[in-house]
């Protein structure tokens, strides 16, 4: 059971508490200042911090920091459903309905349902090239604008491809384990429909490539020549590319001749930032580190939707799905 | 700690005006600044806001109010300014005070106590949200004197009509048992009471204040597990993750060690491959006994968890599986941890720490997936740190390779204390996998020339600890060590250079010494660990070798005995002791055996995981992630030797869940009607298995269509709870789904059913249709237990049900009110099922037929018993260009309107090429028909096929239904004909209401004929199976046994029909009479029937 919760900005004020039961002083952030000092970043604080009385649990989110207070057992990753007093009312519309992500009376004049299947290349890519580790990590994001209570079905062309698949609640299990079809009611609005997880056993084909050369003198720098160049991408162009190279902490600045894009070097953090836009095959662009960039209407593992049915309404709603792919921690090793 | 709570992303714009302004989102931020400069009096104008009458004056000042307390500035003077304003009428107002009060209660508590009687008003409010909100403001209260009033009002909450209050009763219950443990009884009775509350919305709830009052009264979950595991699956997240927790605990003082007979290991088992295999057949000889059903029920029931987005719900059904289930099934969730990882640092934290801990015993299970393990430059310390400790975990000698590669590319990293603990890791798997020890060593020995020098100290470290476990000397890495003394600062590394010196003195009898005269010059400099083993180096050499040390050891202890550090000192005091023994103790006994001490062979350091011994904590508990005990965290029993009495979990008459139930002693009374059951049990076992094999593999279905009609008529059943006595007791989850499904399962009115719409309509003929709303879910959970038993007790329960109308009459105002509010979804006009009904379009079949049917409450819609698999060609394959269609009557109810006949039509493309755009074009249907056509198909590729349902309302005759089917431009004629048998609809009905209703047909509404048996068809059972596959009808369940009855209506005109087959026992004939109303369906019926029968 959670006791308290403080939150904490980046400046490290307490600037919000709030007890369910009896009040603990804000001293107790103490402890995980201390933890914050030890620590090289934020992102290095242990997760659960112990003291004499209390456990602390910091959860970090968008430079926020969320410390909970407990003083027993919990299980962890699962703060209980306090006794918030949260009186804002939208709260218990949907608690009360049995499709409790939905509220009823839904009327649109267009009726839409659009999905995005955007699917996140997770790779390690080692100093010869070769890929060490590859991941697919896909979503479907919809957002669906149907009057009435729909109930969806949404079939794939290729369904075997998943590997490894979590459901917003609204998705019936059973249905999805017998035909591999997504049978639902959706979420009025925008929601993550699924996401799934190719694993690092299926083969993943990766969209660019990155050639490298770097080397570090003791006195004066060093040389950096990178190329990065299409692959595999079944004619679409890759686009948005922007290469992050971390660099060492003696580098001071960088000067930097490149072909096409543009570069930053932020001094502080260290990271060099090569944005490259477009990637036109004929002309290579040429200039270590994590590689972002997106391919549209593309779904690197194959995937493809089949069909959308809807019943329950008679509506002809527009239906539209878009795939794009990104790059999710994608990584070059040096 | 995962934000994942809410169910949309986006909030529904709310519709409710009252509620609409958050009161939390407001602008309390930046107008409170202000406030901070006044002082004395700085509260002074907040009170002259709180006093005025102006509903919006008082509301800033709460606004800014709530502010200072969210900021933690102490706003205790105004509490008596505050308190006044509970009684507004504001509801803005009032939640904020709610707000206040819950604060500073505590602190005030005299003032506090003004507030109390509005708390008591509020919790009669008609509104539940106010109800709830009063109740849960009371109990947050700390003011022990309330302790009666609240005691009062979890009572009451606890049977409101509303489960979302009874839901904040169970909130309720642990606060108040913080604030007075005396009460713990009367909680326990309430819980109690709330364990077997049948709403997803509330068991959760109980569950957890279960869990904080009493965890030990594991009694109290007996008569609630089956329910629990089976609403498992529709509980919102959070209470799952209570659920699952506290069942695991359930399930290991329930049920017996599912691998109790296989080996006990904490072996690393792929190391002992071979024998293994040969193991497992002896294992295979003394297997245990069978899982107890409901240990296997749980299991089957969490398994679908493991798709929860909740990685909280993953973990917890991770846990439950490494703890409770079969060591072979546990791997099932090493895929779904593995998707954990890519969520944030937290939750990767911790998922790692419980992966860590799973694979110091299984590493097959999470070898697979050894390539997410692998550590990115970006990941933070802690996460690398726990991403080496599972690899090394998983190290083989199959994929050390790999592992060693990958651990190399770490070496470079810029992160010291990364490669400092990946350098520690080589070492581990270079001692646990014998193969590369050798690589290992090599590897680690050219560290020794890294520039870096952590790299090398730790390098030393690593090295010194595989030499020890080495037996063959390595007298040139030692060597080559010593050189590095004068380099190396670190003090670890000079002080495991040092120990290696000493350890092994007889092989390098030169160096040593040496080494010894240098240190000896630098002792005083030297850390503490150094210092101590300069001494101990001092000794050893000593022993060996005392005629070139001797001088060089005296000088080094007189150095030790000054030390500032005590430990030194004292370790110099007693070394010297030993090896130079005071003037008149020379022939001290230990001094004599000084060189055994010293030299002793030590044994080799055992590097294991550090997570080992985490294996005493329950996975996903906090102590187990801080590797220590927290408070309140209790222990997991170990398995019993035998297990319980299982009989415990039955609830009222469980029917057959499991074959062997009928001859448990604790159902003696058994009247007849129950033995017709288990003569039906017979038929639906193989239902039931299908229904295991379901959560398995999912393949309770052979077609896409199966699998629907067996959905359908879950759902259907769902609705006759009152009447299928012969339902088995494996319907009970789907029956009590349906109470949380709440009133939305009415059919829409639009098709002409005339469904009333309250629910206070009790009073009609049949008692179903009052079930459908949750306020009577009270009453019906009796009905529900009783629903299995036998037709008598069901008129009884019926009775009872009527007698309960005026009571919910009673509360009728209150209900209303319950209905009036705006958040109460209004029901639904679209049939709607919970999604882990598995689905499925076809909604519930009418609950009440349109026209009412003579009396007998016990007539109820039923779902097919048998659907047949025979198909009927519509279009050839050579006449379609490609397309073959053929069709097949599912025997569901149709989704549009239950005058409609289903009909499966299946395209199969048998040509080459696409075939586009299936649809049906125009339809040629006679006066009074109807269908209604299928989603149409874009694309069917050849080769492959594809269902759609069209609806047919034959008008209860057995003219063709004929339609077009459009297919790419071209137009195909089809003509569906309807055997007479499709176009019936089971009804379920008692003998008397058979009896009753055939008399009425009688007269030229009864055909009756006789029919010579074929010699297949002599027992009952294959009888029933041959009309069965000839009608749609259900049997009756009768008292005489020489005669078969069976119940229907016509599924169009909603007509009675009635058959009755009686068997003499010696004689090859039977007669069969049919009574209809409509004289041409039973004359046509009994024909089918006679011919069926007939028929071999």
């Amino acid at each position: 059971m959670i006791h308290s919760l403080f939150i904490i900005n980046s400046s490290g004020d307490v600037f919000m508490e709030k007890h369910w039961k009896s009040v603990i002083p804000r001293s107790i952030c103490d402890y995980f200042f201390d933890a914050q000092r030890k620590a090289n970043n934020n992102e290095d604080i242990p997760p659960v911090i112990t003291t004499p009385h209390h456990y602390l649990i910091s959860v970090l989110r968008s430079n926020l920091f969320f410390i909970a207070v407990c003083m027993t057992e919990v299980s962890l990753l699962a703060p209980h459903p306090s006794p918030c007093l949260s009186v804002s009312a939208t709260l218990p519309t949907g608690q009360l309905s049995n499709v409790p992500w939905r509220r009823s009376g839904v009327k649109y004049t267009n009726n839409e349902a659009y999905f995005d299947v955007t699917e996140e290349v997770d790779a390690i890519i080692d100093k010869s090239g070769a890929t060490v580790a590859a991941e697919i990590q896909g979503y479907i994001d919809c957002c669906i604008k149907l009057t009435g209570m729909p109930d969806l079905t949404l079939t794939f062309i290729n369904p075997r491809l998943f590997d490894d698949v979590s459901f917003h609640p609204c998705v019936r299990l059973k249905r999805w384990e017998s035909e591999r079809v997504l049978s639902f009611v959706p979420p009025d609005g925008n929601s993550r429909l699924l996401s799934y997880h190719i694993g690092s056993q299926s083969v993943v084909a990766i969209p660019v490539y990155i050639r490298h050369n770097i080397s570090f003198r003791d006195v004066g720098g060093g040389r950096l020549d990178i190329t990065v160049g299409p692959k595999q991408t079944m004619g679409r162009s890759v686009e948005g590319v922007v290469l992050e190279v971390p660099m060492p902490k003696c580098v001071l600045n960088c000067t930097l001749t490149i072909s096409q894009g543009k570069y930053t070097f932020d001094p502080v953090s260290k990271v060099l930032r090569w944005d490259l836009g477009r990637i036109d095959p004929t002309k290579l662009p040429n200039m270590r580190g994590n590689v972002q960039f997106t391919v549209t209407q593309l779904a690197l593992s194959g995937l493809k939707v089949n069909r959308l049915d809807i019943y329950g309404e008679k509506y002809k709603p527009f239906k539209g799905v878009k795939y794009i792919t990104k790059a999710g921690r994608f990584q070059v090793r040096t | 700690m995962s934000t994942g709570g809410s169910y949309s992303n986006e909030r529904p714009p709310t519709v409710d005006v009252d509620y609409a302004a958050d009161p939390a989102s407001g602008s309390f931020f930046s107008t409170e600044f202000k406030k901070c400069s006044l002082d004395d009096n700085k509260h002074e104008d907040l009170k002259q806001m709180l006093d005025s009458n102006k509903d919006g004056l008082k509301l800033e000042a709460m606004k800014r109010i709530i502010g200072m307390v969210a900021k933690g500035r102490d706003a205790s003077e105004l509490f008596p300014a505050v308190v006044k304003n509970v009684v507004s009428a504001n509801l803005e107002v009032k939640k904020l005070v709610y707000v206040y009060l819950v604060r500073y209660a505590e602190e005030q508590q005299d003032l506090a106590l003004l507030s109390i009687s509005t708390f008591q008003r509020a919790l009669k409010d008609p509104n539940q949200l106010i109800r709830a909100c009063a109740l849960r403001v009371l109990s947050s209260i700390r003011v022990p004197v309330i302790v009666p009033i609240m005691m009062l009002a979890i009572k009451d909450a606890m049977t409101d009509m509303s489960p979302y209050v009874r839901k904040t009763a169970a909130h309720a219950i642990p606060k108040l048992y913080n604030l007075d443990p005396e009460q713990k009884e009367e909680l326990i009775q309430v819980i109690e009471k709330l364990l077997s509350d049948k709403t997803t919305l509330v068991v959760g709830s109980a569950v957890m204040a279960f869990e904080e009052v009493c965890p030990e009264r594991i009694d109290l979950i007996h008569k609630n597990y089956r329910k629990l595991c089976n609403l498992l699956v529709d509980v919102e997240e959070w209470g799952q993750v209570i659920i699952i927790n506290m069942l695991t605990r359930y399930a290991r003082t329930q049920f017996v060690d599912p691998n109790a007979g296989s080996e006990d290991d904490d072996r690393e088992r792929p190391f002992y491959e071979d024998d293994e295999e040969i193991e497992d057949d002896e294992t295979l000889a003394k297997r245990p006994k069978p899982m107890d059903p409901d240990h296997r029920l749980l299991l089957r029931n969490a398994k679908p968890l493991l798709q929860s987005r909740n990685a909280a719900v993953v973990l917890g059904v991770a846990q439950l599986y490494q703890h409770i289930a079969p060591r072979t099934e546990v791997s099932l969730v090493a895929r779904a941890l593995v998707r954990l990882l890519r969520s944030h640092r937290e939750i990767q934290a911790v998922v790692l720490t419980n992966i860590a801990s799973m694979s110091t015993r299984r590493k097959d299970m999470f070898e697979p997936y050894l390539k997410s393990f692998f550590v990115r430059s970006s990941d933070p310390t802690h996460i690398k740190a726990l991403k080496l400790e599972v690899l090394t975990n998983l190290a083989t000698d199959t994929n050390i390779s790999v592992i060693l590669r990958e651990f190399q590319t770490y070496i470079g990293s810029s992160d010291k204390e990364f490669v400092a603990a990946t350098i520690q890791a080589i070492g581990r798997c270079a001692s646990n996998i014998r193969e590369v020890t050798d690589t290992c060593l090599s590897g680690l020995v050219s560290l020794l020339s890294n520039r870096d020098e952590s790299v090398v100290g730790e390098s030393v470290v690593v090295i010194r600890k595989l030499l020890q476990s080495e037996t063959v000397g390595h007298k040139d890495i030692i060597s080559h060590m010593a050189r590095l003394m004068d380099n190396i600062k670190i003090p670890m590394a000079r002080a495991s250079i040092l120990w290696l010196l000493g350890e092994y003195c007889d092989k390098v009898p030169k160096i040593a010494p040496d080494v010894l005269r240098k240190m000896a010059k630098t002792f005083i400099s030297e850390d503490d660990i150094v210092k101590l083993q300069i001494l101990t180096l001092a000794t050893k050499l000593y022993l060996t070798n005392p005629k070139q040390t001797r001088l060089l050891c005296q000088y080094v202890y007189n150095l030790a005995k000054y030390d500032t550090n005590y430990d030194i000192r004292d370790r110099a005091r007693l070394t010297r002791a030993l090896v130079f023994p005071s003037q008149g103790h020379e022939d001290n006994k230990l001094a004599k055996h000084a060189k055994k001490i010293f030299l002793a062979t030590k044994p080799p350091p055992v590097q294991q995981s550090s997570f080992k011994d985490r294996d005493q904590f329950q996975l996903s508990t906090l102590s187990h992630l801080i590797n220590a005990r927290a408070t309140g965290y209790q222990d997991l029993p170990p398995f019993p030797e035998e297990a319980p009495d299982p009989t415990v979990r039955y609830v009222e008459l469980p029917a057959s869940f499991t074959p062997e139930n009928h001859h448990k002693p604790s159902h003696p009374k058994k009247s007849k009607p129950q033995k017709m059951k288990s003569f039906y049990s017979d038929e639906s076992s193989p239902e039931d298995e299908s229904e295991d094999d379901a959560s398995d593999s999912s393949s309770d279905s052979d077609s896409d269509s199966d699998s629907s009609d067996s959905d359908s008529s879950e759902s259907s059943s769902d609705e006759d709870n009152e009447s299928d006595s012969e339902e088995e007791e494996e319907e009970e989850p789907r029956f009590k789904r349906k109470v949380s499904g709440g009133s939305s399962k009415k059919r829409p009115e639009k098709h002409g059913v005339s469904q009333s719409s309250g629910s206070e309509d009790t009073d009609s003929s049949s008692s179903s249709s009052s079930s459908g709303s949750e306020s009577s879910s009270d009453e019906e959970a009796e009905n529900s237990e009783d629903s299995d038993e036998d037709v008598k007790k069901k008129k009884k329960s019926d009775r009872e049900q009527r007698n309960s109308v005026p009571q919910g009459r009673g509360n009728r105002s209150n209900l209303d009110l319950l209905l009036d509010l705006d958040d109460t979804p209004p029901a639904m006009d679209t049939p709607l099922l919970t999604p882990s009904l598995g689905g499925l379009l076809t909604p519930s079949p009418s609950s009440q037929p349109s026209q009412p049917l003579p009396p007998g409450a016990s007539i109820q819609p039923a779902s097919a018993k048998f659907v047949p698999t025979v198909t009927q060609e519509l279009l050839n394959r050579i006449s379609g260009g490609g397309l073959a269609v053929a069709c097949r009557f599912t025997r569901s109810p149709h989704l549009y309107s239950p005058r409609m006949t289903s009909v499966e039509l299946s395209f199969t493309n048998n040509g080459s090429e696409e075939i586009r755009d299936i649809s049906v074009g125009s339809k040629k249907l006679a006066p009074g028909m109807a269908l209604h056509e299928f989603a149409g198909i874009a694309v069917l590729s050849p080769d492959t096929t594809l269902n759609g349902t069209i609806g047919v309302d034959f008008n209860d005759t057995t003219q063709p239904a004929m339609f077009d089917l459009v297919v790419g431009g071209r137009t195909f004629s089809i003509n569906i004909t309807a055997p007479i048998g499709e176009l019936l609809m089971p009804l379920a009905m008692n003998e008397g209401d058979f009896n009753l209703n055939q008399i009425k047909l009688r007269g030229m509404n009864e055909q009756c004929g006789v029919v010579s048996l074929s010699s297949g068809n002599k027992d009952i059972k294959s009888l029933v199976n041959r009309v069965y596959e000839t009608a749609n009808l259900l049997q009756v369940q009768c008292s005489s046994n020489d005669i078969v009855k069976f119940g229907g209506q016509t599924a169009s005109g909603k007509a009675l029909v009635l058959v009755s087959l009686s068997l003499p026992q010696d004689e090859q004939e039977s007669t069969i009479s049919v009574n209809c109303e409509k004289m041409v369906i039973s004359s046509m019926l009994l024909k089918e029937i006679k011919s069926a029968l007939k028929r071999d």
